[in-house]
This record gives structure tokens, sequence and C-alpha cells, in this order.
């Protein structure tokens, strides 16, 4: 199937999600839209999949115009969806699922599975899924769950398949595994849209690459192009975002962590055993694929998890067991991983949002009583110090850009003294712009003795940052190996090799530290 | 049951699936071998508690079920203890405990209570036919209520107006029952009543988008409102506009006939049928047909179903409207079969019962009906008992049921998860 | 979307202020044609209808206005009456009427600012009409100092009611919805066994308990001639201190972020499991001092219909006033008058006190769908028809229950 996509525009009010793109793509081959987080991209597949009308433009399918009311007519047409978040119904079966919307029935609209099992059984077999029909989603592994995703597409016939980032939630050998799938759809004929900002795949996997930049289609490459020159069309301005740092040794050992266990509900560790330690004046960086541990370090850290066992001692003083007001008050710093949760309230004010950890102490409280000047004042300087864009302080949060949110939240937390700073995932959904100034008030934080953690999916904030990296895979700790090790040791890492292995693998193919041919990008590009 | 839900971790604790047996449910289980010890058999009252099973007026007459006190409390008594036992061989073994095991361990224990109790009247002697079929009618438009509850509840709108839903059903009743002066006139304008309800709930929490709580709280004080006045008007000022017909009992030749089986199930209203056929439709519906996937979706992830091309508001709007119009025609109950005209408020909480059976049920058709027959049955003993002159303070008995959805809600009896998209709009972006 | 080249005119048609006279407006015209299609003179004039149009225009007009006229006579000033204590007895009574009504919407405005949906007003009240009856006829005390227990008591009775709701939902997270209906049940249910038992007055089969002493009842403020008693006055505390725990204070702060956010709040050191029990434990000894009201002050025993309806009606004028205790206060005056005027209305118009659930009830639907209301009155422009996106009523928590 070949699709065109001629002039589409959306609009959300008066933001212009979409400016009049144009796109090809061809059967047979993987398109890839590049773009930053907020480009764009997300909006023209849900256009595209008819879950957004689009305000003009159309959309041809092999030179036919198609108008599209709902996703149930793009599936019609043969488009197939991943989304980035998954949607599929946890509670039902892989069957349940796949049938959903598709469904085979006999007389009365009684529902006949067993069609949906065979077709699931079929394509399963066809491309070597080895997914289990009955089994409950709820129970599958993120990897998948995602495999569920392209049945679903796969079964109703799609002949183009959107593939919205899908790699963010996958582990770097599931990444690899993903790849093979796309290589064996496109065999078989599939046109394919792949999604992401991550050059090292759409490098790997593209025939074809358009770069969206807020909304508009900036220019398009082939996947041999030079990384940097993509990243700079990506960005929109000459990518040299090397902060000029200096390593650190740090100090004296401030943080020490032992034989931390965290387990959930079900009795399961997700934490397992962990001994780390953090000295002053040096970062630490956590990484892992997302779900390997990282959230319930720093929240057994910040007292937010219970069935926590084992030591975390600050300065020579036991944390665990302590509320997270003591916990904060005795100097630990944190953003939190989902700013729009855990970091802010969205309908309070900026200066509200700005004393939220510490409204009960002088001087933002005097006993009982709140006191409004200070806050006001305190505002008005924190907006001023960390460059925060908003007409008042007495706006609400959300009306902030994330950006500008995550300066509200590190103005909150560099108000106070510091004994242990925890950054997770700070520049998550943050314009490039945000992210050098995020990335040098945490170097700065360093620099002032504190000993820092620096959680983070994104391989290149990692190295970035990272003085030493710590890895963890399923909720037990790989390894900590210095920060300037390579790319290949720290994905075998992330995959479950331990430091020794992965050094020693990576060795025979003389890979262990970073190449300096590639380019060092701020989270979230790369 | 697929209630179960990634998305709310708060309670997941109750959410989880229990492999083993949970800490709480072996309280539960001692407590009541306790209770069962210390009542039934050590404090035995003694005697005989008479359970009659024939009325008077039945062909053929069965000899009343005369028990012994003592040895059935001890009976019942050290049964539960096995059980218990066994709940806590089956726990030190890691194994589930079976779907049987609470089911008899509810039933003996509630026979229990039921012996013990009559034993205690002055005159320890009650129709059990009278409890039983007391028990039905009483749940009757409970079941109603909670199947239309469910109808909303399952596709993600929470409805609190239940209530409201069987108060205009029953005045639509009365009123259409009155004009018409035929029992479908009558039935159709009871299910028009509760559509009428839920179209404005629909309108303004589904199109609108205002919490559905306040919309069902508030709706359920406009239908009192709006039937007591118009009671007080239309209804009071013409006599004639408040006399439906009455809706006879069908006895289904030769099944009737039988002893006890025969009077409570086979010699029912329309209504009383229908309650039946109801209850079977939406499981079956729910669990086996299109239909009811895709409704099952919609209530636990609009989103996911929305991308396979279910028009999930449009879902939503039908089956509010659907379970509308079942819970009104539970409402016609009250003034084509209870009693022959409508007066204010006379539905008197029942649809808050309805509620509470819905959530105890765990929103499940049958599940739901069970426990309306539950709730029915605390209720009507309460009537029996305080005939037959027990001491048993009648306000505590008619407390059962809400101090049973606490429990039931908090995870004390069984855990309880609404579909996961409850109470939230839905919207593109 | 804030576009700032609006004018004037098109800054108005958005205003909240706008919206809730409006919808005020339209409730009322909706219980206006029902007045009026009930009426007989009204039907009777309808049937000649095509001949005579303006007879039933005119006999709906009559029914219409004689009731509202009747309501406004009950609840603001009385200019029918021939002494100035009958002129302006209907005001009082409003006030008396809303004393009730204003603490317990307190307690349910602050129940929703911490994201819990209150439902249990009715309960609560419950548990502190009971308390302050049985702390009224069974102690021998002086006056300042029985009242003063009585009050205690009735705080005591709310916060234990509503405290069983927040401890609940915050160890199970079981949803307080349901708590609270159900324990709106079970209170009921115990005042009825205690109105038979314990409570039950002396001599009499009746389910009503023995009038409180004297020293135990709120003195009248204006004499004799007046039911308005101090609970009024305790009532506007009760709103002062409210406005000061929500806007002022620090548990304030804890409460509206844990409404907010719960994880946020989490995050950010507050002990979200105190907070919840708390604002339960406030809005429930809120409720209380309205039993207290009801049974020291207006009706001096217990009785089981001591609540009536208050609890109920307190969620909507929460609702109304926008869960801020300064909307509160006025939205329970509104409400206290409809109370009091609906009953001169029932009584010199024979319109069922009914009437004013429905315009009551509209009202709250109607402010919390400002898009509605506009559209009603063609306020809509263009702009706004294709915007999607409604706000949600204010004050009322985002999403109830299921949010964490």
């Amino acid at each position: 199937m070949k699709l065109e996509l001629q002039g589409i525009t959306k609009a959300f009010g008066d933001f212009v999600a979409n400016d009049s793109i144009d796109l090809v793509v061809e059967p047979g081959t993987v398109h890839t839209l590049l773009g930053e987080n907020g480009a764009g991209k997300s909006t023209l597949m849900n256009v595209l999949f008819g879950l957004y009308e689009p305000t003009a433009g159309r959309i041809l399918i092999d030179g036919e115009p198609v108008a599209f009311r709902g996703p149930g007519d793009a599936m019609a047409h043969g488009i197939g969806m991943v989304h980035q978040h998954f949607m599929l119904v946890p509670v039902f079966t892989v069957a349940e699922n796949v049938a959903l919307g598709d469904e085979r029935t006999r007389a009365a609209g009684i529902l006949d599975l067993e069609q949906t099992r065979r077709a699931v059984r079929e394509v399963s077999e066809r491309y070597g899924f080895n997914v289990d029909p009955d089994a409950l989603v709820e129970d599958l592994p993120v990897g998948v769950q995602q495999r569920v995703e392209i049945i679903k597409a796969l079964v109703r016939k799609a002949d183009l398949l959107i593939l919205d980032e899908p790699t963010a939630v996958l582990t770097p050998r599931e990444t690899d595994e993903l790849i093979d799938i796309i290589g064996q759809l496109k065999a078989a004929g599939t046109a394919i849209i792949f999604i992401s900002h991550k050059l090292r795949e759409v490098k790997a996997v593209s025939d074809t690459i358009t770069v969206i930049r807020r909304g508009k289609v900036v220019g398009t490459a082939d996947p041999g192009a030079d990384a940097t020159e993509l990243a700079s069309l990506m960005v929109g301005r000459a990518v040299d975002l090397s902060l000029g740092r200096q390593h650190s040794d740090g100090g004296d050992v401030s943080l020490e962590i032992r034989d931390l266990t965290v387990i959930d509900e079900l009795g399961v560790p997700v934490l397992d055993h962990v001994d780390l330690d953090v000295r002053k004046g040096e970062i630490l960086a956590v990484a892992g694929v997302q779900g390997n541990g990282q959230t319930e370090l720093v929240e057994a850290i910040m007292g937010l998890t219970e069935r926590t066992s084992g030591s975390i001692r600050l300065e020579g003083r036991e944390l665990l067991g302590r509320s997270v007001k003591e916990i904060i008050n005795s100097g630990v710093g944190y953003v939190p991983e989902d700013r729009s949760t855990d970091g802010v309230i969205g309908s309070f004010s900026i200066a509200d949002n700005l004393v939220l950890n510490r409204y009960d102490r002088a001087p933002v409280a005097k006993g009982l009583a709140l006191k409004p000047a200070f806050i006001a004042e305190n505002a008005e300087e924190k907006v001023r110090e960390f460059d925060i864009r908003t007409p008042s302080a007495q706006n609400t949060a959300s009306t902030l850009s994330g950006g500008n949110q995550q300066k509200v939240v590190l103005a909150r937390e560099f108000s106070r003294d510091l004994q242990l700073f925890i950054a997770a995932q700070p520049t998550r959904g943050v314009d490039v712009g945000s992210i050098e100034f995020l990335h040098r008030r945490i170097l700065a934080e360093r620099d002032k003795d504190i000993p820092v953690i620096v959680v983070s999916t994104e391989l290149d904030e990692v190295a970035e940052l990272g003085d030493r990296i710590a890895v963890l895979f399923h909720g037990r700790l790989m390894g900590i190996v210095p920060g300037n090790t390579s790319r290949d040791v720290l994905g075998l890492m992330m995959a479950g090799s331990t430091a020794e292995e992965a050094l020693a693998e990576a060795g025979r193919s003389g890979r262990a530290t970073t190449d300096s041919d590639e380019p060092q990008l701020p989270g979230g590009i790369a | 049951m697929s209630t179960r839900t990634q998305t709310a971790p708060a309670s997941a604790s109750n959410a989880a699936p229990t492999a083993g047996v949970g800490r709480r449910s072996l309280i539960l289980y001692s407590a009541g071998a306790l209770i069962a010890l210390v009542l039934f058999a050590l404090m035995s009252p003694g005697g005989t508690a008479t359970f009659r099973l024939s009325a008077a007026s039945d062909a053929f007459q069965i000899p009343a079920l005369a028990v012994p006190v003592t040895p059935a409390g001890w009976v019942i008594a050290l049964l539960l203890v096995a059980g218990t036992a066994y709940v806590f061989s089956l726990r030190r073994a890691g194994r589930g405990v079976p779907g049987w095991v609470p089911a008899v361990f509810a039933v003996l224990f509630v026979s229990g209570v039921l012996i013990w109790m009559v034993a205690e009247a002055t005159n320890p002697s009650i129709s059990l036919l009278s409890l039983l079929t007391g028990t039905l009618a009483l749940a009757l438009p409970m079941v109603y209520g909670s199947m239309g509850g469910l109808l909303a509840e399952r596709t993600g709108v929470v409805n609190i107006a239940i209530e409201g839903q069987l108060l205009l059903g029953a005045f639509a009743a009365a009123l259409g029952g009155s004009l018409s002066g035929s029992l479908v006139g009558a039935m159709v304008s009871a299910a028009v009543g509760g559509v009428v309800v839920s179209s404005l709930l629909t309108l303004f929490a589904v199109k609108y988008q205002v919490n559905q709580i306040i919309v069902g709280v508030v709706l359920n004080v406009l239908v009192s409102g709006l039937t007591g006045f118009l009671f007080g008007t239309l209804l009071s000022g013409d006599a004639g506009l408040n006399s439906p017909p009455r809706m006879p009992n069908l006895p289904i030749p030769l099944l009737s006939e039988i002893p006890i089986l025969g009077p409570l199930l086979f010699n029912q209203t329309v209504l009383g049928y229908l309650m039946f056929v109801v209850v079977a439709v939406l499981w079956v519906g729910l669990y086996k047909t299109r239909w009811g996937l895709r409704v099952r979706a919609v209530g636990e992830h609009p989103k996911a179903a929305d991308t396979v091309g279910i028009k999930v508001n449009r879902t939503r709007v039908m089956n509010v409207l659907l379970g509308g119009a079942v819970a009104g025609l539970g409402g016609s109950f009250y003034t084509l079969v209870s009693v022959s005209q409508f007066s204010r408020d006379m539905t008197a909480g029942t649809g808050f019962i309805a509620l509470a059976a819905l959530i105890f049920g765990r929103w499940n058709p049958i599940g739901a009906f069970l426990a309306s027959l539950l709730f029915g049955f605390a209720t009507n003993l309460q009537y029996v008992l305080s005939q037959a002159g027990t001491e048993v303070p009648s306000h505590f008995l008619a407390m059962l049921p809400y101090v049973i959805t606490i429990l039931a809600v908090a995870g004390l009896v069984g855990a309880s998860r609404a579909p996961a998209a409850s109470g939230q709009p839905y919207t593109k972006d | 979307m804030s576009s700032p080249t609006r004018t004037p005119l098109q800054r108005l048609r958005r205003s909240g202020a706008l919206v809730s006279v409006l919808a005020i407006l339209a409730s009322f015209i909706v219980g206006g044609l029902l007045i009026a299609f009930t009426d007989k003179a009204t039907t009777a004039a309808a049937g000649y209808f095509f001949a005579r149009p303006t007879d039933m225009l005119a006999a709906a007009w009559d029914a219409v206005a004689g009731a509202y006229a009747a309501m406004f006579r009950g609840a603001v000033f009385n200019y029918d009456a021939t002494s100035f204590v009958g002129m302006v007895h209907p005001l009082t009574e409003t006030l008396t009427a809303a004393t009730p009504l204003l603490t317990a919407a307190l307690g349910v405005a602050i129940a929703f600012r911490a994201g819990l949906f209150n439902i249990g007003a009715q309960g609560q009240l419950i548990l502190g009409a009971i308390f302050s009856t049985w702390v009224g006829f069974t102690l021998e005390l002086a006056w300042p100092l029985h009242l003063l227990l009585v009050v205690l008591g009735a705080l005591l009775g709310g916060a234990l009611w509503g405290g069983i709701v927040g401890w609940l939902k915050a160890r199970t997270g079981a949803h307080e919805v349901i708590l609270t209906i159900m324990l709106n049940y079970v209170a009921l249910n115990l005042l009825g066994y205690l109105l038979n038992n314990a409570l039950q007055r002396e001599g009499s089969t009746n389910p009503v308990s023995p009038v409180v002493n004297a020293s135990a009842q709120y003195p009248l403020l204006l004499g004799s001639d007046f039911r308005l008693h101090l609970g009024f006055l305790v009532a506007v505390a009760a709103t002062a201190f409210a406005w000061w725990l929500m806007n002022r204070s620090t548990l304030g702060f804890e409460i509206r972020a844990v409404g907010a956010n719960r994880a946020a709040a989490r995050t950010s050191g507050i002990d979200t499991f105190k907070v919840t029990v708390l604002a339960m434990v406030i809005a429930g000894a809120l409720a209380g001092l309205s039993g207290a009201a009801q049974v020291n002050g207006t009706e001096k025993f217990l009785s089981e219909s001591i609540a009536a309806s208050i609890g109920f009606d307190a969620i909507t004028v929460a609702l109304l006033g926008r869960s801020n205790p300064i909307g509160v206060f006025f939205a329970a005056l509104l409400f206290g008058a409809f109370r009091a005027g609906g009953v001169t209305m029932q009584i010199a118009t024979g319109t069922p006190i009914d009437i004013v659930l429905v315009v009551q009830s509209l009202i709250v639907l109607f402010i919390a769908a400002p898009p509605l209301v506009r559209a009603m009155f063609g306020l809509n422009d263009r702009r706004e028809k294709k915007s999607k996106k409604p706000k949600r009523a204010a004050g009322a928590p985002a999403t109830v229950g299921g949010d964490q």
C-alpha cells in the first residue's frame, strides 16, 4: 500500500500541532519520522489513524483520497498502529484483546474466540512471536505485550503499520528483536512508519527519514546521514552540547546503601540486595531499562515505599523507616521521574509549588499559619533566578511547559541546604533548550560537594552526567562502571550481564570505552 | 470475573490475586467459627426451633421442620470449626480455597444464626416459606436496580442515581398504568421513567462531563422533588391518576405445585419471571458476546476500545439508557405489585442497597443477584422475626446490608474492584 | 486558549458569576413551568387555548407569581404582615434554616477539597445529634458549661462518624462515596434503635427523646418571637474558621495538596493518611455541629426526622458554593431561604414544598455545566462551541476515589 499525506494540518485551538505536513510512504519500506518530544509526530499519526480529524489536508491511499471518521475506518483501509502506551485491556486475554473491535461471532452475537485464537497462533508462528492466546495481558512482559499489539494489527490484515516510539520500553536485546521483526514485515511487503527520537535505531531500521520540528517537516534524510547532522536538523540549531564538564572522583562516601531489598505486593523482589555508595561531589548515574528497579531504588531512599529491608545511611544516619517528611528535612532533594504526577500540583499556583515541601516550617509558616507574604516574595525571587517563563507566579503550575515545570521543581529543591540530591529522569519530555540548563544546574550542585544520584533510561544522559554508572537489571545491581564506559558494555549490562561479563565480551571486540566519533547529545536525543 | 487492574496501585493489595489464603480471610473464618461455637453451641437457648414449610392453604401439607436447637447448634459450630481448620491446612499447603468453601461456610453460618434467632423468640416458630418468598419479593427491585447500575458501571459510568431511576419508574408506572389502564402501558411508562433519569445522567456526565457522582446525587434529589411535587399536585388532585392496575401472579401449571419451590419460584408476577431472564441475559451478554466484550473494554480501558473503532461515548450512552430502562422497570414493582398506588419517596433507599449489592456482587450480574437476595433476606428476617417476637432488635438486622457492604469495600469480605475507568469521562485528547 | 484580545462582553460571557446567576434564573424558570403546568386554573384555561390564549397565560402567570411571591414572603420579607415582627420574621426563619445547612456544607466542602466525596453529612449530623441529645438531657449543669459540653459532644459524634470513613479510606482504599452512603443508613438505624431504647422519652411510645435541658440549649438571639438561636453565630464562626483553615493554615495547605494531587503531596512529605483522616474528622465534626443546632437550637428534642434532608442539601450547598467557605456561606443562606420560603409557599398557595428540591437540584446541575447554561441563553460564541473541553465543576474533586 502506498500512503500519501498532503498538507495535513491539525490545530488545537490556537496551537498548531501539525502544520501542512506532506509525507509519502512506499510499500515494503520503513519510513521514519524523527523529531523531539512534542514535535507533533504522535499527533500526525493520530490523524492518520482516524483518532483526530485533520483541520486541513488530505490522506491518499494508493492514489485515492480517503477520509477516516475513526480508527475503525483507518483499520478498514489496512492501517494498523502500535501506540506508545499500549492499547490493551489488562484484564483481557490476548485473544480477547485481539478480537476486540474485530470479533468473530456465531449466531446472536455470541463470541467465537476459537477463530481468533487460531489467527493469533498463525501470526505468532509465522513471525516466531511465541504468544499464548489465552494468557492474560497484565501478566505478560512489556515486550510480549508489544507483540500482541503487532498481532492485533496483522490479524486485521494491516498493510501499513505505525510504530509509535516502540523502543522506549524495550531492553537493547528486545529492541534488536523488534528490528528483526520489522525486517520480516518489510520483506512481506508491509509499509512501516517508525517514530522515534533515537538516532541509533533510526539509522538501523529506516529506508527514508523525515524530520519534524515544531509541527513542520524540516527536511528528509537518508539513513546513511551523519548522526550529528540529523540531530541538528531535529533540534533546529547546530548541536554542540558537550558541557565541557570535568570528571569528578568525589570525596568521602556520604550515602551508603547496603543490602537494600524492596518487594512488591505479590512478594516479588523488585529491588534485590543492592549495595551502593555515593561520594560527596560525584554524580552516580543509575542506568537501566524502565521498570528494572530504578524507581523503587529512588522511592526507597525517599521513604515512599513500604516493604523494604536493608539499610540506607546518609552521613551515618539511617534513612530507612523514616517518614518522607523526615527524609526531606534531613536534606535530601528530589526530582521525581513523573513530574506532572509527583513533582508539581498542577492546580496549585507556581508560588505554592515552590514551597510544597517546606510549607510547614519557618520561614514559610509560623506555627499553624502560613505566611502568604513570604510565599509570594520567595516565588518572585525563584522565578527570576531560575528563569521560569510565566507572566505571574500566581498562575497555576499547569500553565507551564514541561521544561518550566521542571525548573520549578529544581528551584524548590535547591531552596534548601542539601545533603543529597536525587534526580530521576530529569529531562524526560523537556525541550532541548531547557535540558542544557537543567544539566548545568545538576552539575553545579555536584560541584558544591553534594552527592548526586541521577536516574535515567537515556544512555546518553547517563554518559553525559555520570562520574560512575550503576546498572540495574530486574532489580539487581549488574555492577558499577566508570563514566566513560562504552555504550555496548552498558547495553549488555542493561540486558542482564554483569559488569565483568560485559567488559569481557566487549573487550573481545575492543569497544570497552566510549568511541570518540560518536556524538554526545543531551538525554532524549540520540 | 475481571475487575482487577493494573492502574490502581493504592488498592492493589486488595486486588492482588491471592495464590494462597489471605490473612484477612483467615481471621474471618476463625471469627465465624468462634462466634458459632460460643453463640450456637455453648450459649444455645435450647428447645426446638420450628420452621413451617407449607402454608395452611396448600394442597400438599408438609410436616413442619422441628430443629432441636442445642444439637443443631453443636453440629453447625463443629462443621464451621472443621471448615476453618481445612482452610488453615490449605494455607499451610500454599493452596487456594475452592469456591464452594466460602459458600458452604456462609450458608451454614446463616442457618446457625437463623436457628439461634428463632429459638430466642417467644414463639420459636416461623414460616420458612414466607421468609423465602418475602426475601425474593424484597430483593426484586434491588435486583433490577443493581442490573441497571451494572449496565452503566460496566462502561465506566458511575450510577449513583439508581434510587432516582427506581422512584421515577414507580411514579411513571402508577401514572402510565392509570392513564392507559393496562399493565403493558404501566411497564413501558416505568421503563421510560428510568430512561428519563438516565438521559439526564448521560447529558451531564457524558456530554458536559460533570462529575458523575455529583450528577447521580443531584438527580436523586431532583427525582424525589419532582415526583413529590407531581404527587402533591397531579396525583392527589385526581385519584384516577394514581390507581394503576394490579399485576397478577401467573402460577405455572404443575411446577407451581411443587412444595416450597413451587410457590417460591413458579408463582410469580411477570416482573418476577422477567427478573431471572434479565439476570441470565446480562450474564451471558456480558461474558459471552461481542456486545459484552466491547462493553467491558469500554469500562476498563476506553482509549484501547476507541483505537479499535469502538465508539466509547456512544456505548456509554446506550448502556446507561438501557440500564435506566431496567431500573425503571424494577421501580414498577412498587406501584404495580407491592401497593397499588404511588406515594412520596416510596423506594425508601432501595436504590442505594441495589448499589451496595452491585458492589458486593463485584459488578457481576450473578454476584449482584445473590447479593440482592442476601440483602432481601436480611431485611425480611427482621419482619419475620419481629412477628415471632424475638429479642434481636430489628434495627440491627436492617443495618446488615450496609455493614456488609462497608466490610466488602474495605476488602474485609471479598475484594471488590470497580471497572478501571469508573467515573472518568472520556475525551480523545 | 487564553487569548489576550477578548472584549469585555466576551469576558462577561465566560465569567463564572454570570453563569451562576443564569443557572439560578433557569432553575426558577423550569420550576415555574412545572407550577404552571400543574395548576388547575391554567390547565382549565389550556382547554380553550386556541380560542383565548391569554387566559391560559394569565392563569399560568398568576400561579407562578403567586407561588414565588409566597416564597419571597416566607423567606425574606413579609410585606403583607401587619407588625414589624411579622415583616422581618421570614428573614430570621431563613437564617434559622440556614444554620445547620451551613455547618454541614462546610464539612462537605472541606472533604471535597481533600478530594473526598463526602455524601455522609447526613449520618455525621445524626451522630452529632445523638451525642448532643444525650449530653443535653442526662447531665445537670449550669448554662454555658452544659451547652459547651453539648457542642463538644456534637463535634465528637460527627468526628467519629467522619473519622471512620477517613480511616477506612486511607487504610484500605475503600471508596468513600460507598462508605458514606452506607454509614448514613447505619446511623439512621442506630438512631431508630436508640429512640426506641436508651434515648426514648419516658412514658412515650413514640420514638422521640426527652426535651433537652434549658441549660443545654442555644439561647434565642432575638427573643421569643423568633426561633433564631445562638447556633447561627456558631455557624458563622465555623465559616470563619473554615476559611482560615483552608486558606491560611498549614493543615489547609496539606488538605488542598492531597485533594489536588495525592501523589505529589505524598512525595512532598505530606502524610496523606493523616490528612485523609483529619479532613474527614473535621468534615464530620462540622456536620455534627449541625446536629447540635437542630436538637439544642431549633427542635429541642431528638426524633427520627431530626436530620430531615439537611445532610443531602449540604452537598448541593457545598457544590453551589464551589467548596469555598465564603461561597458556601451564601449558598447556605440561599438554600435556607428556599426552605423557609417553601413552607410559606406550601401553606399559602398549596404548591408542594417539593418544588424547592427541584429548583435546588437544577441549580447545581446547571452550575456544573456552564456550556449548557450559556447555550440556553444563547451566549455561546462560535469559538467556544468548537472547544470540546468543558471545565469541571469548580471545587469538586477531579476524580473520585479511583485516582490513586
